[in-house]
């Protein structure tokens, strides 16, 4: 028994990889277990492991956590990324919220059929450009600190720092027009845990492929 | 002398809901602004106070908040109704996570066709009595104390209540087969600031209707062509 955190999941990104990156950023090490089948899934609903009968599950302190935010919440809570007062944590939920709607698109986006793939990644990168990139481009040049809230790491930094990568890998130039953002990049790259996480050989996960849609279809019976 | 919070939405549920029950469940009074008209929509909107160009928007001790999960998180944590400890707080953000996920799926209820109505309704009683009832019948059963999280009231308590309600008003029968939760919305709905809040005159709203609708879709100029789950 290690005491690490155990993260229950499919072997790809969905909506356990902003967990990943936080434990990560964090510098906890943790397990996972991947499930393959619908078989293990309903098997661990009859556990009565999955309080809602639903994916991501993360064990960590004697507890069976469920809900991304409600995880991702304990974590940055754990581990110090949640501001200093209840102001600074609005501050990073604010933050948070609005990357956690831009991801959202990411995320649907390789169960969409093939035709609609144009419309979305225009979709993608106009939400990106428009609406979620400039407030943080706004907040670091107003403040000129190197994180976005408190002059210091916090949960909202990784996450803006995954929600910018993502975005780049379906509108590689999104970030031109965003001078603050693109330091903010380097920066975030550049910090050592985030710099491990991000090397080959690291617990991130690849794009989503066929074979990952397949799997998610297959174990949580989508139409 | 703090001012009181100012709620701007529409006049009706929606998203802001969940905020006006918890505000008046922790007995905080507030005030409200209705959006309207297109006009007074784009004014917001270059004013430059919704972060990410959406409502609700809550002011609130000097800060203008948006994106309602952390608007009730802040409500929450002033109030203290978020538990005494990280865990704690883990367990109600966990149950919160689900009603928020039952409740979701009857916002998109008014917009709905009369055919697409019945669909969902039947869609939504499903998830709610054999996913989210049982998990939190479960809870109370498992400790058999009053309120979800540690002994005590707190906001998973009162959005839990929120959902029953609002599921009773699709399914009157909802709750059979869930005594537990029977009890447990007898016993928060006569809580003081929550039986002010659930009589008339509060600022509880109604069911969406049509007028509701039409309101929402004239000032946002969106949500024509709501598909149901």
């Amino acid at each position: 028994m290690s005491g690490k955190p155990r993260l229950t999941y499919i072997n790809g990104r969905g909506r356990m990889e902003s967990i990943r990156w936080l434990l990560a950023a964090a510098g906890v090490e943790f397990e996972e277990v991947f499930l393959q089948t619908r078989e293990q899934l309903l098997k661990l609903g009859q556990d009565g492991s999955l309080l809602f009968h639903q994916l991501p599950l993360v064990e960590i302190d004697g507890m069976k956590l469920v809900q991304c935010r409600a995880i991702l919440s304990y974590i940055a809570g754990k581990y110090n990324l949640y501001g200093k007062d209840l102001k600074e944590r609005a501050l990073i939920d604010m933050y948070v919220e609005g990357i956690s709607d831009l991801m959202q698109l990411i995320l649907m986006f390789p169960f969409s059929p093939p035709e609609a793939k144009e419309k979305k990644i225009a979709t993608i990168a106009e939400k990106a450009t428009e609406r979620y990139f400039p407030v943080f481009e706004k907040v670091l040049k107003q403040h000129g600190q190197d994180f976005l809230v408190g002059n210091r790491f916090s949960w909202a930094d990784v996450q803006l720092m995954e929600a910018i990568l993502a975005v780049e890998e379906k509108v590689p130039s999104v970030l031109s027009g965003f001078p603050q953002l693109q330091a903010f990049k380097t920066k975030m790259s550049n910090m050592p845990t985030i710099k491990k996480f991000l090397q080959p050989g690291s617990p991130r996960k690849p794009p989503p492929d066929e074979n990952y849609v397949a799997t998610v279809m297959k174990i949580f019976k989508l139409d | 002398m703090a001012a009181k919070p100012v709620l701007y939405y529409f006049d009706g549920r929606g998203k802001m809901e969940s905020v006006r029950w918890l505000l008046a469940a922790a007995g905080v009074e507030f005030e409200e602004v209705f959006l309207e008209t297109r006009e007074q929509y784009e004014k917001l909107l270059q004013s430059g106070v919704l972060m990410f160009q959406q409502v609700p928007m809550v002011e609130i001790d000097g800060m203008k908040l948006v994106q309602t999960r952390a608007i009730l998180n802040y409500i929450a944590g002033k109030y203290n109704l978020y538990g005494k400890d990280l865990k704690e707080r883990a367990l109600i953000d966990m149950y919160v996570g689900g009603t928020d996920d039952l409740m979701g799926f009857l916002l998109s209820f008014p917009f709905l066709s009369a055919e697409d109505k019945v669909k969902q309704c039947a869609f939504v009683v499903q998830k709610a009595t054999s996913r989210y009832f049982p998990a939190y019948e479960k809870v109370l059963k498992d400790h058999g104390q009053d309120f979800l999280v540690g002994n005590r009231l707190s906001w998973a308590d009162i959005h839990l209540l929120e959902a029953i309600l609002m599921l009773e008003e699709k399914k009157s029968d909802a709750l059979s087969g869930f005594p537990l939760l029977q009890a447990f919305k007898k016993r928060i709905s006569s809580i003081p600031t929550i039986k002010k809040f659930l009589a008339p005159g509060s600022k509880r709203k109604p069911i969406s209707d049509d007028k509701y609708v039409e309101t929402v879709r004239r000032v946002l100029r969106m949500y024509y062509d709501v598909k149901p789950n």
